[in-house]
């Protein structure tokens, strides 16, 4: 019986940079992310996959860097809050959350930033009911979601 | 007493009262904030604790030698290299809790499911978990408690040093009590109830990155620690070291909530850690750790509760033995068994009050400040009492809540155990929840939600977060103890190209406190928000730390800004004595600030530019002439609240400067053949004084009301009879999601705060009100089901099911007699 890889050389773009990276085979994705890449925009919030802070979207599918290991995202494009606004000019998603005070400690907010653009993208015009499905993965302990709700309601306007 | 439609058509002067953009969005919404898990130094380890996996036991062996042959491991620490290395964390309880000895790691015994028992430090997060793994630790279990009534029966001891479970005990009596009873028409009495066990659980778990400077035998701290004040007075004589080898640093911090306060068992192993191994050492707590082994909140037990009711429903005041149950460490406490004190009697007219009250340690996770921190139990119970008493008098709870309430004309009004009330209109506030929920239709809501098969019901919850402690109430606890009063720092500079920089004693956690301080130094000094630059979180090297600083306990809005305005006073000051002596013969009257110069009344052309002004002092100083040589436009300043120490023997004194009034009204509707509560409307209405930014107190409101939703039906820490905690993580322990939140109503008034400088009041906490209110619209829904009695403070599905199918065993716990 051979011997399980334990390590494997992945390569990933992530927000229009390309990474080449010998990985261990058990590291999650948010991990590589963080401490390999140094792509600390993207937080950790649980061990269980229930916070959704972590959500970034690979290969055009939203989905939590915890749930994913490092070498799954093999070849893959990464979407995260670093690359959302290109020079230091906010999305009107970003402005949104601002202007409608939808963001405390800001902890939740690149993995909420994420789910809201993946539902705006999909589906430019929500009800109310819909954006909260859309984010439902997604906690947040400072904002009780009403501005949350209210600022991806706005930016998709 | 300012309204809201009053305000609205007052002329706005200036930026406070605005809602300014937040300074903090920016880098926060694109993942540029600097959290402690961001921080990073080369040749870091990664730490992971080893915890106890059982409740109660020995430790007869630790063999860490497997873990450290493992490549790319750095080195571990076990609880007896602590014991010798340290010395126990003081306790603030008397005897017996005075006795406890709690160290860094457990020290030959283990006394809840998750404590650290040993640390290992590796190359790799991942690493220093599979070394953790290796660890050997042999245990001898013991009987576990995890009720608190067994445990105050010490047939089992946790700490054989103390000899008792309990850590605190004392007889709280004002007004006449048996008066007041001889003086009732009825006496409602209420056997038990519960106050459950909770925490807010912020989304950044706790963490630390630890530098160990051998040279100057410093520690660096950059941690998210909310308290930094309190804990170097915890960590620096454990350590055996004077508190200026800790310095502690923070940036952006995910939430905190009070959770985030009894951090120092966690720091003072990594400083252990750090100096021994040489090498900065970096922990991040896991979710499952955060809920096994950092912070919950208190939880309360409420026995014997008697109210004296006079026939027009007039309350009289209560009594109540009170068990509060702060697991297996005391660490903050025995603080929760006066804090309580501040709202001793809600808010109502309530003079005679007798609290017996006892605190024990069980083999559950310690407890720390949580979000409404003690005054959240006894509010509920409060709260309990009048909807008890109104249901069991068929009184309205409305009415009966006007009746006993304080009076606006009263105030400020001084409680039976000396707490003075600044401001409020608790009446006005109830009329406006009511009209949130639309009150006067809920009769036929009722009767819709009942030919759906559905019950429905409204609550009411009326609190108050008292805000800006007066330490010196730990003196009613233990009059040994040192401390009194309360304190903040802040600096304000012009700098030498005009920069105005802005350093807070403060630790933010999302309260936006970047912000807020610059509205406050822009209108003191004549420019805009976005020309101060107010630093980014808290360092105690900054010399912006005072004995007290941090953001807890509801205070930023008056000792942070107490203390940003008392120094941009000085600071404005100075500018002016530059100006009048370089444009108006030293006259300072003659000068003013405005759009950033200073210059001359009589003539805005001679004028100075701040960045000139600051060119000068700090490098042109030749030139001025010497009376004003001694300005350093660098002004610092320390808020003092006007508090006295309260008196020991009749536990008596102001605990707190301000109450923020919260009233809230829930509609729930619960489905009978599940037990499930569906909150479907919620109003809530919050007075804090002049609001220096809306949309920030909005958001606090916002928040508070959700984590109070979120204790009162779903978010338990559940113990099963070994002490496993069944609930330690987000699966388990649900926080509310989107979709669990009701639609939310606010509204609002504004009772300045006569003791304050902007008369604004902090308001961060909320009372829980949401729970009251919760917990008062399922008995009022409940009632034509057997007309069961709420009688704990979180009601999952299961057990309003339980109440549904067995009313009368409810039922048992209330009994009313003539008097």
């Amino acid at each position: 019986m051979s011997e399980p890889v334990r390590s494997k050389t992945v390569t990933v773009d992530v927000d229009g940079t390309s990474y080449e990276r010998e990985v261990e085979a058990r590291k999650l994705l948010i991990h590589f992310l963080r401490d390999d890449l140094d792509l600390t925009g993207t937080h950790i919030g649980c061990d269980t996959g229930n916070c959704g802070a972590c959500s970034v979207i690979v290969d055009g599918t939203l989905l939590k860097s915890c749930m994913m290991l490092a070498v799954q995202a093999d070849g893959t494009r990464i979407e995260t809050v670093e690359g959302l606004a290109g020079d230091g000019e906010l999305t009107p998603l970003q402005q949104a959350f601002s202007s409608h005070h939808a963001l405390q400690c800001g902890y939740c907010t690149p993995g909420m930033l994420m789910s809201a653009k993946y539902l705006l993208d999909s589906n430019p015009e929500p009800t109310e009911g819909e954006i909260r499905k859309a984010i439902q993965g997604n906690i947040c302990r400072c904002t009780g979601y009403v501005n949350i709700v209210e600022a991806i309601a706005a930016a998709a306007k | 007493m300012t309204t809201v439609e009053e305000r609205v058509e007052a002329p706005q002067k200036g930026f406070i009262g605005q809602n300014v953009p937040r300074k903090e969005d920016k880098r926060l919404v694109q993942g540029q904030g600097v959290f402690v898990d961001d921080v990073k130094r080369h040749g870091m380890g990664y730490v992971h604790f080893v915890r106890a996996p059982y409740a109660h036991a020995n430790i007869t062996g630790i063999d860490v030698s497997k873990a450290l042959e493992l490549e790319g491991v750095y080195g571990t620490l076990i609880g007896e290299e602590v014991a010798a290395l340290t010395d126990p964390f003081f306790e603030l309880s008397t005897p017996p809790g005075a006795n406890i000895k709690d160290y860094a790691l457990a020290v030959g015994k283990v006394r809840f499911m998750g404590e650290p028992v040993a640390a290992v430090v590796a190359r790799t997060r991942e690493l220093a978990r599979d070394a953790a793994e290796l660890v050997e630790v042999d245990y001898e279990p013991l009987p576990v408690l995890v009720d608190g009534e067994e445990a105050a029966k010490d047939e089992v001891v946790l700490h054989d040093e103390a000899g008792s479970n309990t850590v605190w005990q004392g007889v709280f009596d004002w007004g006449d009590f048996d008066g007041a009873m001889a003086e009732a028409d009825k006496v409602v009495r209420i056997k038990r109830l519960h106050f459950d066990r909770f925490s807010s659980t912020p989304l950044e778990c706790s963490g630390a990155l630890v530098e160990y400077d051998r040279g100057t035998e410093q520690w660096t701290l950059h941690g998210n620690l909310q308290m930094p004040g309190v804990t170097a007075i915890w960590m620096g004589p454990a350590l055996r070291c004077g508190l200026d080898k800790l310095r502690f640093v923070t940036q952006d911090i995910g939430g905190g909530f009070g959770n985030k306060i009894c951090l120092h068992p966690y720091y003072v192993a990594l400083c252990l850690l750090a100096r021994k191994l040489k090498r900065p050492v970096q922990w991040t707590e896991w979710r499952t750790d955060q809920h096994m082994a950092n912070a919950h909140g208190n939880e309360r037990t409420f026995l014997d509760v008697t109210v004296p009711v006079l026939a027009d429903g007039t309350m009289l005041g209560f009594s109540v033995k009170a068990l509060d149950d702060c697991g297996a460490f005391p660490r903050y406490e025995p603080l929760g068994c006066i804090i309580w004190a501040q709202v001793a009697p809600g808010l109502y007219r309530w003079r005679n009050i007798r609290v017996d009250f006892q605190q024990v340690v069980t083999n559950k996770s310690p407890v720390s400040p949580n979000r409404g921190y003690s005054r959240m139990q006894h509010l509920w119970l409060c709260e309990r009492i009048v909807d008890i008493v109104a249901s069991e008098l068929e009184l309205d709870p409305v009415e009966v809540r006007k009746k006993n309430f304080v009076r606006t004309s009263e105030m400020p009004y001084e409680t039976p155990n000396g707490c003075v009330y600044d401001s409020g209109d608790y009446a006005l506030c109830l009329d406006k929840a009511l009209e949130l929920i639309d009150h006067g239709s809920i009769e036929a809501r009722r009767a819709d939600a009942a030919a759906r098969g559905k019950l429905l019901g409204i609550g009411i919850g009326s609190t108050l977060d008292s805000g800006t402690n007066n330490f010196g109430q730990s003196t009613l606890l233990n009059p040994e103890l040192q401390f009194s009063g309360n304190n903040e720092v802040a600096t304000v500079k012009l700098d030498i190209f005009g920069e105005i920089v802005v350093t807070l004693g403060t630790v933010p956690q999302g309260q936006g406190h970047e912000t807020v301080a610059a509205q406050v130094v822009a209108d003191a000094l004549g420019v805009a928000p976005d020309d101060v630059h107010v630093r980014v979180g808290h360092d105690s090297y900054a010399n912006s730390h005072a004995g007290f600083s941090g953001t807890y306990a509801s205070q930023f809005a008056v000792t942070g800004l107490g203390a940003v305005k008392g120094a941009v006073d000085l600071l404005a000051d100075q500018i002016k004595r530059i100006g009048a002596a370089l444009l108006a013969g030293g006259v300072t009257d003659d000068v003013e600030l405005a759009d950033g110069f200073v210059r001359r009344k009589d003539n805005a052309e001679a004028a100075i530019p701040f960045m000139g002004v600051g060119a000068i002092v700090n490098a042109n100083n030749a030139i001025l002439p010497p009376d004003v040589r001694d300005v350093t436009l660098n002004a610092r300043y320390v808020y003092v609240p006007p508090f006295e120490l309260p008196d020991f023997e009749r536990k008596f004194g102001n605990l707190t400067l301000t109450y923020a009034t919260q009233i809230h009204a829930a509609v729930v509707e619960i489905d009978r053949e599940t037990g499930v509560v569906d909150i479907v409307d919620y109003g809530a209405v919050d007075d804090c004084g002049n609001r220096i930014h809306p949309q920030i107190v909005e958001g606090q409101v916002h928040g508070a009301t959700a984590h109070a939703l979120g204790a009162a039906i779903h978010e338990s820490f559940t113990y099963d009879e070994e002490g496993n905690l069944l609930t330690p993580n987000f699966y388990d322990y649900h926080v509310p999601h989107a979709l669990d939140m009701p639609p939310m109503k606010n509204g609002y008034i504004e009772s300045p705060s006569p003791f304050t400088a902007f008369g604004s009041k902090g308001m961060g906490e909320g009372g829980g009100a949401g729970i009251h209110a919760v917990c008062a619209a399922i008995q009022n829904a409940l009632g034509p089901a057997g007309k069961p009695i709420v009688y704990d403070s979180c009601n999952p599905y299961w057990r309003v099911w339980e109440m549904l199918q067995a009313p009368e065993r409810t039922r048992e716990l209330v009994s009313v007699s003539d008097a």
